[in-house]
């Protein structure tokens, strides 16, 4: 019973991506709900098989108003996890998760429609954000600057230089130019560009930061008994979470109040165990990841949490290659990430899972079976998937 | 002359948050306490996170800290800093009250300069109509 119900990624689907503001000629919802649109078509479903929906970050693309522009006839389930940024992502799969395995639901769309141009560019200030009296009178405005101190403390720490975030960026880039899809695509970035780009707040310099873009990507989930009749190859969600230590929730984004432990990571320590325990997999079985990244220090962080080296050892990873595709042993963010493919508060990111297992991506890990997806890293609640080819 | 120009955002406290700004405004650097447990805790929230209780004090922080992190901040995301690039955000914690951090600016240095377990001391900024705004400068500045 258990295994017949087993949550499977069955669609996908994504609008254009552009940078912020290049997107005029539809609003946000509209393009979120055409990403829903495509990636129910794309499983082979109709509307009226679907019966949920979930999101994430205070998404403004309400499931009610989804349900009636796509003319869904009997919604059984809905939910969008608190949080703001990308925490949330996997998060929102996770949800979708537990209620088509719990018959709660049979078909769940998990989707964000984000166009900065139409709503608020998140690198802004802004005034409503939640403890913004302890922020914003000293000018950590945004999450750029917010999480900057804990890459510091984190390169304070450790033996991790600048060569080794800027490993991350041309990584991205390097990947979306070869994805046509890609923000980047066209523009080549070299080392020496990336050390003379403009500081945005230190050590985080321009390309340490991920893209303002407009966009939308959705994915389906279904039963695996459903899935065995649809076009795709059936990618199964091995394990799906979404938490924090503890006093994250006044962490980066708050006072900077977590535990000293705790202070230089991407909140995952934890959650990677139960992750790992919960899939039935080791760090060693992943094939592909595709890691959260919305600032460059936050990806070292998250390889050492979740296994791929051990603490303080990510800087000595990447410069050995192992993040690159077509050679490393763990290609990573192989669409462009957000850094370079856009920034869709991390469903790019499993969407390019997804690819990764179909065998569909431009840097396509061959043979890929299984592949981590994080949700945004360094917040309460971050959230991570492994996501395996059946 | 404040620190940043005037139309910087100011302190606009909720209602949980309120005590620690009206000592600000006294020029009181003074950190939320349970009054029934001790637990020091920051930002201020409504119940104890160790015991529950929702009863509070507001206890004295000394007036010298350290560097716990930092970041020197080039991008202005808001106008009111433009003229005051590169600027510098520390968060700091005071070896003689642990439990909790504040974050703050850091003043009269280079931001070339900063270091973490820099020992600084606490001054107050005049924002007008009021209200005080904790920064911190190097102890030897």
């Amino acid at each position: 019973m258990r295994k017949e119900r087993s949550a499977c990624l069955v669609g996908m689907g994504q609008s254009e991506y552009t940078r912020w503001g290049g997107i005029t000629d539809r609003s946000q919802f509209q393009v979120a709900a055409q990403a829903v649109a495509a990636a129910i078509e794309d499983a082979g479903l109709t509307a009226a098989e679907i019966d949920g929906f979930a999101s994430f970050s205070d998404d403004a693309n309400s499931g009610a108003q989804m349900a009636v522009a796509l003319g869904a006839p009997n919604i059984r389930w809905s939910s969008m996890v608190w949080g703001g940024g990308g925490g949330g992502s996997i998060g929102a799969l996770s949800q979708a998760t537990a209620a088509v395995e719990s018959g709660q639901a049979e078909a769940v769309v998990v989707y964000r429609g984000l166009c900065q141009g139409q709503s608020r560019r998140f690198g802004q200030a802004n005034p409503a954000r939640a403890g913004a009296s302890f922020v914003n009178p000293f000018g950590l405005f945004a999450p750029p600057y917010m999480l900057a101190p804990l890459v510091r403390r984190f390169m304070h720490r450790y033996p991790i230089t600048e060569l080794h975030l800027a490993e991350i960026a041309l990584n991205g880039r390097a990947n979306a130019n070869k994805n046509p899809k890609a923000v980047m695509h066209d523009k080549s970035l070299t080392l020496e560009d990336y050390l003379n780009a403009r500081w945005i707040s230190e050590p985080l310099r321009l390309y340490d930061c991920c893209l303002e873009t407009d966009g939308a990507c959705a994915v389906v989930v279904t039963t695996r008994e459903r899935a065995r009749d649809l076009p795709h190859p059936t990618i199964e969600v091995l394990a799906a979470v979404h938490g924090s230590g503890p006093q994250w929730g006044h962490g980066p984004l708050g006072s900077h109040n977590m535990p000293d432990a705790d202070y230089a990571s991407s909140n995952s320590r934890e959650l990677a165990k139960t992750l790992y325990a919960k899939a039935g997999v080791a760090p060693s079985d992943i094939d592909t990841a595709q890691i959260y990244d919305h600032f460059s220090g936050l990806v070292l962080m998250a390889l050492e949490e979740y296994g791929f080296c051990g603490p303080g050892e990510s800087g000595a990873f990447v410069e050995s290659g192992a993040i690159r595709w077509n050679s490393g042993k763990l290609p990573i963010n192989t669409s462009g990430g957000q850094l370079s493919e856009a920034y869709v508060h991390g469903m790019n990111l499993l969407a390019e899972g997804i690819r990764q297992l179909r065998g569909e991506s431009t840097a396509q890990v061959p043979n890929a079976r299984l592949c981590l997806v994080t949700g945004g890293l360094g917040v309460s609640p971050t959230s991570s998937a492994i996501i395996g080819r059946v | 002359m404040s620190y940043f120009p005037a139309d910087m955002p100011r302190p606009e406290p909720t209602m949980d948050e309120a005590r620690f700004w009206d000592y600000c405004s006294k020029r009181s650097l003074r950190f939320q306490s349970c009054a029934h447990c001790g637990t020091l805790r920051h930002p201020p929230i409504a119940m104890c996170y160790r015991c529950h209780s929702c009863e509070t004090d507001y206890v004295e922080a000394p007036t010298e800290a350290e560097v716990y992190s930092y970041t020197v901040v080039h991008h202005a995301s808001h106008p009111a800093v433009a003229m005051r690039l590169p600027y510098v955000v520390a968060i700091v914690e005071f070896p003689k009250m642990p439990g909790v951090r504040l974050i703050t600016n850091l003043t009269d240095i280079d931001a070339g300069g900063v270091k973490i377990g820099l020992r600084c001391s606490l001054w107050w900024d005049d924002i007008g109509e009021g209200m005080f705004i904790p920064r911190f400068r190097p102890v030897d500045a």
